[in-house]
Formats: C-alpha cells, structure tokens, sequence
C-alpha cells in the first residue's frame, strides 16, 4: 500500500498481528508416556510463534490466497516462464497414498513402484529429446543448467583439454546462462543478435575460428530463443561449435514450441535441461519445488548428476511397458477386490528390479535424495495422459495460438521481429507519440482487465519488451479478450496516458515503488522477530 | 530521433559510455541514452582506486529496476578514482549522467581505444538505428 488509496481492512494482517496469548488451534490429549525434555540449552524462549485457532488459521490462508492470481482464474501470458495449466488429475496422482506416503529413506526394494515411475519418466523425456540418457536430479532449470557446464567442463578435463574455459551465451540469453558459467568457474563470451534476432554467425565464427579456439568450451543457446524465434541458422550454430571443438547446451526453458516436433539431441545438442514446472505442466511459482533434469547423448552420459535409475535385474520380463501395473514386483501387497484370484508369489515372469546408480564419472549429486519426485510424478501423469500425438498437439495449439496472438496485436503495437514465432513473441511496450508510457504502465493496466501481465524488459535487446507466451490451453475466446484489452490500453495511452502511469486500480496495492523496494532492503530474521510480539 | 541528450565533447562506445580525455586521465560515465534506457538506477559497484584493467575489462556495474549490466572500458590503465558518491545515491546517473554521475577515472596506459569510438553525431544515429 503506497498511497493510502486502499483501504486498511483490504489486506490481510500478518499472522503475527492477530496471535493472543494461550490460543492454539489443536488440543493434544495429556501425555501418557515419560516426558523427555529436550536439553536445556536447546530450549529457547525468544520465539514469538503465533497463537491462533484453526478457523483464525485457514480464513487467514484463504484470503492471502483470494489475494493471489493464478493460472486457475484466467490467462497467465508470462513469457519464457511457461505457465501453463496444471491438469488436477496430476495431483490425484500425486496424493495417491503409495506415493504421498512413500518416505524418502525408503530403501530401494520398498520403493519399487516409484523408481520404476522415474526410470519411465528418463526414458519418455530422453525419447521425446533425443538423449540418451537423463538424470532427474536437479532440483530447478538454473541448476540443470549447472549441472550441465560442470558436466562439460569435466568432459574437458578428462580429454585433457582443461584450458578449455570459454562459454559462447547470445545475447538474448536468460540471466541464468551467464551465471551458471560464473559458477562454474569459466569464462563468458557475448554473441550479439542480427537483425532477424538469429545469433549473429559472423560474430561466432568469429569466435570459434579466431585466437580463442582452443579455449572454446561451448554454448549455451535457447531454442527458440528468448525473442520466441527459431533460430533459423541453428545446425551451422551446432556445427560451428563442434568443428572448435566445444559441446553444445541447450537451454529448454522454450520446450514448449518443440515437444514431439523437434528433438535437441538430434539437431546435434550435447545436453539440455527440462523444466518440468514449465512444460511438463508440474507446479511453477511460489518459489518452488521445480524440477530441471538434464538429457545428455551418448558424450556426456557417465558424468550425468546422480542418483539415476536403472534396471538392476532384468527378471524375466522384457522390460518396462506401459501395461506393467506400477509396483508390480510387489502385486501380492496389494490385495486385489475385485475378485479375481490373489496373484501369489512367483505368478507369471518376474518384474524387472529397479535400482539406484551413480553414473561411472558422475559430477555428483545436486540435491538430497533422488530430485523433487513429487515434480516428477506430476510430469509422469502428463506425458501419460497426452500420449505421443498429444504432445505433439500440446506443441502445435502452443505456437498457433502465440501466432495468433502476435498477428493480431501487430495491428496496434510494434512487433521487433515480424516473422513466425514459436511459443511465445515480444512486442515493444511504446505508443507511437506517447513517450511518457512504458511497457510497465501497459502491464500494469493489463492488471485492472483481469489480466496477469507478460515479461516486462526481457530479452534486454529489445527496449521496452513485453515478452508474452498464452500456452496451449487457451480458447479463442480468451485470446481475443486479452486482444482487446491490449488495443483499449493503446487507446487509452493516447486519450487519457494518466489511467495507465497510475495503474493498477482494482488490484489489492497500488503501484509498487520498485526503487525503493531495490534500495532499501528489510529483511527480516531471527533478531527482528521479537518486535512482532 | 528521440530526445536524450548526447554532448558534442565526448566520445562514444557502443555500450553506451562516454569518454572524456584530460591529460592521461580519461574519465568513464554512461550516457543519457543509456540511463533512460535503463530506467531508475538502484546501484552501482565499481572496481577499487589502484586496480589495474586491460581495454576490454570491466571496471564496474550498474542495476537499475529493469536490468543490470556491465560498464566497459575502452582504454587500459590503473582506475585512479571512482564516483563513491554514486553508491549512496545511484539516481545521480539518472539526473545528471554526464555530470555529477561520472563514474570512474582511468590513469589510462595506452590511449589507442579511444580511435575506434564514435563521436556524438554518429552515436546519435547509432542509438536511432537501435
């Protein structure tokens, strides 16, 4: 609240505020067994943890959640974030008790139905890549990415080519790229964009031909790139790179215009992250859980992050198939009900067993235990429920509909790069005679239409950018909503500028003084707390 | 063209510094161009008074509420002094960029960068192209 516009019983008081001494919202039955206090030392005093009932405690999670826009209410047009839908049958198969009861120190063989789900889960992202092989470890795409440049970086060494340090990033990368080659301890290069927003190949050739040859560990390349372009020159790219002698990484934040279209590992890439969050339809925003597994070909595979799964035992069936019951090798724990015969112990051929494996160079593990499953049991239940063709149909509906949303706003923004796009397109937030609006005033009064706004200032090669990705699950209907909306903010930036640099009026704050929020930082942690009570 | 200001005094690189010469000591800014570009600036960080950088280099950073990015020197040498000033209050790049938003100064070693920089006139027809 900026401007005192809003009235105080808008917002929603911090649970703190409305905690009273000697409230609690559970009444635990007196203790029947001998007390076992905890070490004195351990035992503190200073904690202010609120008090409150159960009903105080959900009413007050209820309207910090009504606070919220999500996917579920109406379009999410966020651009290289991929926000699409969540189906909810993901979550039935995520609370299915065999899973949501699964503890993660379960040992291998009373996890069977589990890793078998990850081992199918490797398979389907490899088959609809193009790897060989995939680790479903990272925990996010930044640490796939991670993942990835450690991997590179160790394929070097081994080869004796350590000296190789140097990381070709266009200039329309995510910032994640450059950091990722920071953190890795190698060195990054700029590549600029040419005017049909492709790497420019004169730049690369450049530098994959020039003194730095030799130090040419590879690139990290987005495909379609950041502008939401297919990166028409992507083989001479690939090739370029090889003949220097570096690998080639694909960043898959942009999945969503190539699954069961294009395959990565085919077009020549080394290794590629996914992010399930994005196009794999698991959970994405708050902060997390994601999940960024890395695909690798045939190069990269022993120094994949581990755990990976395995079959162990090939038993005497031929492998997993989509007809095998998940827990199979554990069939006689589950009581059938519907009458026919118990399956008992050494009924038909044997189920193959699962394991866990830590590839044979494997840079390590990225994560505590084996990644976040919940992630990958959600992207599980899509790909089954899509099936090949649906996936494919994911991808088309995707980029006709991002299509059909930049053909028409062309009408009343400028488009940077007028061609197809995949996904996602960018448009420049600038009225043509209305200086004094920006791209931000434009999403902001996109908010007041009931819209979530795009990527604001993203790629950075286009000034005032507004990177905006509908997804596939999008009806006409809602896209010509949101055309609409877009054409009367152009209109009103003309009539009456004043409604959009002061938007958004109808969200629960006003306008955010980002300057401020940038510059003077209040963190809160333990020391702090006591001031709550 | 648009309506930022680009004085006819300094030089011109094509990450958006400006360049001033007095004696062998070149002062390094961005230009007005740039600061719109960025929008409001939120910090600064430069490299410390002594450190010594190669043409190409560096020697600092500037965030703003839409980005961050780097600041590039076309000239090697020992950075002699830089803009404290600025870490507390950045927006000084906003309002005066040319001016008290200067933000280091190079005891420069060699001057040979400063040839390939564009002069006002053609920095402006380079910010129209973009």
């Amino acid at each position: 609240m900026m401007d005192g516009q809003v009235p105080e019983q808008a917002l929603q008081p911090l649970i703190y505020d409305i905690s009273a001494p000697g409230r609690s919202g559970v009444n635990l039955p007196e203790c029947d067994v001998p007390r076992a206090p905890l070490p004195a030392d351990l035992i503190r005093d200073d904690l202010p943890l609120p008090e409150v009932g159960e009903v105080q405690v959900v009413r007050h999670f209820v309207k910090l959640s009504q606070l919220n826009y999500s996917i579920d209410q109406g379009l999410y047009p966020l651009g290289s974030c991929t926000m699409k839908y969540n189906p909810k049958l993901n979550e039935d198969a995520a609370r299915l008790p065999g899973f949501a009861q699964l503890h993660p120190l379960t040992d291998e063989a009373g996890s069977q139905g589990a890793l078998f789900l990850m081992h199918e889960l490797q398979g389907w992202l490899g088959e609809i890549s193009g790897f060989e092989a995939v680790s479903l470890t990272p925990a996010a795409g930044a640490q796939g990415e991670f993942a990835g440049i450690l991997m590179i970086r160790q394929y070097h060494i081994d080869r004796g080519e350590g000296q190789r340090d140097i990381i070709l990033v266009p200039n329309s990368a995510h910032g994640t790229n450059p950091a990722t080659v920071t953190m890795a301890g190698m060195e990054v290069r700029e590549l600029p964009a040419d005017a049909q927003g492709n790497v420019d190949m004169r730049a690369l050739h450049a530098a994959c031909e020039g003194d730095l040859r030799d130090r040419i560990a590879g690139m990290m390349i987005t495909v379609p790139s950041t502008l939401g372009l297919f990166e028409s020159t992507i083989l001479e790219v690939i090739e370029t790179v090889h003949d220097a002698g570096g690998l080639m990484y694909m960043d898959g934040a942009n999945m969503n215009a190539l699954m069961g279209v294009v395959k990565p590992g085919e077009l020549g890439f080394d290794v590629m992250h996914y992010n399930l969050h994005k196009t794999f339809s698991t959970p994405h925003g708050g902060g997390g859980p994601g999940s960024g597994a890395v695909g690798v070909n045939e190069k990269l595979k022993p120094y994949l992050p581990g755990p990976i799964v395995e079959i162990i035992d090939e038993g005497q069936a031929t492998g997993p198939t989509l007809d095998m019951p998940v827990g199979a090798t554990y069939q006689v724990a589950h009581e059938r009900t519907d009458g026919s015969p118990q399956p008992k112990p050494g009924d038909g051929p044997e189920p193959p067993l699962y394991g866990f494996v830590m590839p044979e160079k494997s840079i390590g593990r990225m994560k505590a235990f084996h990644g976040n499953f919940g992630m990958h049991l959600r992207a599980y239940a899509y790909i089954r429920v899509y099936g090949d063709s649906g996936i494919r149909d994911v991808t088309r509906y995707a980029v006709l509909n991002a299509n059909y949303l930049r053909a028409r706003l062309m009408r009343s923004y400028r488009v940077p790069y007028p061609r197809y796009c995949g996904h996602e397109f960018v448009l420049e937030g600038h009225i043509e005679g209305v200086d004094e609006v920006h791209a931000l005033d434009i999403s902001k009064r996109l908010m007041d239409y009931g819209f979530h706004p795009p990527t604001n200032y993203f790629p950075l090669i286009v000034p005032e950018a507004l990177l905006i990705e509908p997804t596939e699950t999008e009806v006409k209907e809602d896209l010509d909503a949101f055309v609409e909306a877009m054409e009367r903010i152009a209109q009103e930036a003309r009539t009456e500028p004043e409604t959009l640099l002061n938007a958004p009026h109808t969200a629960p704050v006003r306008r955010l003084d980002e300057v401020r929020a940038a510059k003077e930082l209040v963190l809160c942690c333990a020391p702090a707390l006591p001031s709550y009570s | 063209m648009g309506d930022w200001k680009t004085p006819a005094n300094l030089k011109y690189s094509e990450s958006d510094e400006w360049f001033a010469l007095d004696g062998d000591i070149v002062t390094i800014g961005i230009t007005d161009y740039a600061q719109d570009q960025l929008n409001d600036i939120v910090y600064v960080e430069f490299r410390d008074p002594g450190d010594s950088i190669d043409a190409g280099d560096s020697f600092g950073e500037v965030e703003s509420v839409k980005a961050a990015s780097e600041l590039y020197s076309v000239v090697p040498g020992e950075i002699a002094e830089v803009n404290t000033a600025l870490e507390d209050e950045p927006e000084t790049v906003n309002a005066d960029p040319f001016g008290a938003g200067w933000m280091v100064k190079i005891r420069a070693a060699d001057l040979a960068g400063l040839d390939g920089l564009m002069d006002a006139a053609a920095y402006d027809a380079y910010c129209d192209s973009r």
